[in-house]
């Protein structure tokens, strides 16, 4: 039994095609269902179905109904060791728009869990698993943020530490302010006020944080509360002036500007006590840290390769699984059909069965792990043809 | 066999120096200073078996018992990941400092000396554990500063080289200062009472010894923050290079 792969993902298909393509959780599962012994693996950037029992061809007519279209030149297929290969590097992050990405090793279990995976596919999946926990906790490709926001709640970190307890100011309603605000709530900051120039918005964001709602020109009056100012409102012109910034000798500031134009006087960084990171600032140090990434990368497919190294050791060693087993019950049939022609007492049988099942144990010992061996060194059917062979197996059989 | 366990030492330490300089080989150089320091425990072990009295009175035997107590002080906290960088200021120093004192004979075992008391033991002993204290306090301070300057310019890699966070590192700059600074009064304390058991007056490395206990002591009275408390660490300091530097002047003799 081989394993295939039927799929599409960002690195081939533009994003009109994988938004047609894509399934949401129920119906993943149901495609699965459908598709037999199979895994339907679905993400904002990828598509693919996995399958142990063939129907690659019924797999990419699912996909290319969902597509409206053909999909030849857009569609991947991968059999054996290739598909195992891949899912191991997309459950790793390694496949990802943004390396060592954290979401998809969820996305890899949730697909396995609600499919009914045959032994083959539970085997890769669950290998695929633990390969996507061994890149993350034996590399550092996860731990620097890929995103601004993020990147901003990790800067606020190298200054304070733990942000647990910091008072947070957010200014505007921005979409990136409003992420960076949920980064650092995340990491155990408190958005104490959020400021607007619609109060109405302000109420509801404050609202949403369990904070106050300020009006723009009271910032500076909340300046010496708290310890991180996020802004991002698109005034034309800057809303918090050096001049406003309160002395802070005791403790830092540390002021993230994501607004164009920026919204932080950029004098305010040579204030002592004060940190200032802006919009290009920080777009500058997520393209450090996705650098960074890339070099753990590297190593994260070392380990990939070393991983399928052993599944294919592992498939390998499939090949011989039907003869060990065929010379195994035909052992085990012979012992007891000659046990029974034994007249002894109750004890005496007892003593005989363990005496027989341990001599049978120890005589098929060696040959079961040589031709476990040979199997990963491409030997195994040799030696899976040669026991069925002496051993009649395939008589009996027919 | 003080020979033989001079060279692991160095060795470990040197590895350790090295490796600490990339993220990928930093669980070496954790295990480089673990062995090394073992190695150089068991040097000292050796040395205390074999003298004859008390074995790092000399300038050169008491820079190996320091570099012994200050990559001890940074073993306590400093084999952490997130404290590579602090290893890569103090493991090329311990270094350094560990062959400068093999250079000063302070490596070898079999001293004989007859000049030893009590409170020599106690005084170089605490002296030189609080010296210990406030070189780790000072590279804690000097990494500070770094960081915060990068902070301040906005260094596109902070997130990618990390140092420990402002807050963190001056947390532990002043708890080691805190713990260094009743060591060194016990030190001071026990040369004291040995000089007037001498009777022999101050010489001036000991009054460079007593402001060096005026400015700790005054740095855990202020309780500064910020950059003025990474200064003013570091500027005890050098009062402890000052007078780590005056010993090889006969301080003992």
């Amino acid at each position: 039994m081989s394993i295939a792969l039927v799929g599409l993902s960002h690195h081939v298909a533009p994003v009109e095609l994988r938004e047609r393509v894509t399934l949401d959780a129920t119906a993943a599962a149901d495609l699965a269902r459908s598709l037999g012994d199979a895994v339907v693996l679905c993400t904002c950037n990828r598509t693919e179905v996995y399958l142990a029992d063939g129907g690659e061809e019924r797999a990419l007519a699912a996909l290319e109904q969902l597509a409206g279209e053909q999909l030849d030149g857009v569609v991947y297929r991968l059999h054996d060791e290739a598909a195992a290969l891949h899912l191991f590097r997309v459950a790793a992050g390694l496949d990802s728009l943004v390396p060592g990405e954290g979401e998809i090793l969820g996305q890899v279990r949730d697909a396995y869990e609600a499919s009914q995976a045959g032994p083959v596919l539970d085997h890769v999946f669950r290998q695929a698993l633990g390969v996507g926990k061994r890149v993350r906790t034996e590399t550092a490709i996860g731990e620097s943020p890929a995103s601004v926001s993020s990147a901003a709640a990790a800067l606020a970190s190298q200054v304070f530490g733990d942000l647990k307890g910091r008072r947070v100011l957010l200014i505007g309603a921005g979409r990136i302010g409003e992420l960076a605000a949920a980064n650092l709530s995340s990491r155990g900051a408190q958005i104490a006020f959020v400021a607007n120039r619609t109060e109405d918005t302000a109420r509801e964001l404050a609202h949403r944080f369990g904070a106050a709602a300020l009006r723009l020109d009271e910032v500076a009056a909340k300046l010496g509360e708290v310890d991180v100012v996020v802004s991002s409102t698109s005034a034309p012109e800057p809303v918090l002036r050096a001049e406003d910034v309160p002395s802070r000798r005791r403790s830092p500031l540390f002021f993230i500007d994501i607004a164009v134009p920026r919204d932080v006087d950029p004098h305010v960084a040579k204030l002592g006590g004060c940190f200032l990171y802006d919009i290009d600032d920080l777009e500058a140090v997520v393209a450090e840290t996705l650098a960074g990434r890339r070099a753990e990368a590297e190593r994260g497919e070392q380990l990939v390769a070393e991983e399928t190294e052993r599944y294919r050791a592992w498939r390998a060693s499939l090949d011989v699984v039907p003869a060990i087993a065929s010379l195994r019950a035909r052992a085990e049939e012979i012992r007891t059909a000659e046990l029974a022609k034994v007249r002894v007492s109750d004890d005496e049988r007892r003593t005989l069965e363990s005496v027989t099942a341990q001599i049978l144990n120890k005589l098929l010992h060696l040959p079961t792990v040589r031709m476990k061996e040979a199997a990963v060194s491409a030997d195994g059917a040799v030696y899976a043809d040669a026991v069925k062979h002496l051993f009649g197996l395939d008589d009996e059989r027919a | 066999m003080a020979e033989a366990l001079f060279w692991p030492a160095l060795l470990a330490y040197g590895e350790a120096a090295f490796a600490y300089a990339s993220l990928r080989t930093s669980r070496a150089a954790t295990w480089g200073v673990r062995l090394g320091w073992l190695a150089q425990t068991a040097l000292l072990a050796v040395q205390a078996v074999r003298a004859d009295g008390f074995p790092w009175w000399s300038w050169a035997g008491s820079l190996n018992l320091f570099v012994w107590l200050v990559v001890g002080a940074y073993l306590i906290w400093g084999c952490q990941q997130r404290y590579r960088l602090l290893g890569l200021a103090v493991m090329p120093l311990a270094v350094v400092l560990f062959v400068v004192a093999r250079i000063g004979g302070g490596t070898h075992a079999g001293h004989r000396d007859s000049y030893s008391s009590l409170f020599l033991v106690l005084h170089v002993g605490f002296v030189l554990a609080s010296f210990a204290g406030f070189t780790l306090a000072a590279a804690l301070a000097a990494s500070y500063l770094w960081q915060e300057r990068r902070l301040k310019k906005r260094a596109t890699d902070i997130l990618r080289l990390r140092l420990p966070p402002l807050a963190s590192l001056e947390r532990l700059t002043r708890r080691t200062i805190a713990v260094s600074v009743p060591l060194l009064t016990l030190g001071l304390v026990a040369g004291v009472i040995r000089l007037r058991h001498d009777h022999r007056p101050l010489d001036a490395l000991e009054g460079v010894a007593l402001l060096t206990w005026l400015v700790y002591g005054g740095f855990l009275a202020l309780r500064p923050t910020g950059r003025r408390a990474a200064y003013l660490a570091l500027g005890g300091f050098v009062l402890v290079i000052v007078t780590r530097l005056a010993l090889a002047g006969g301080h003992f003799s």
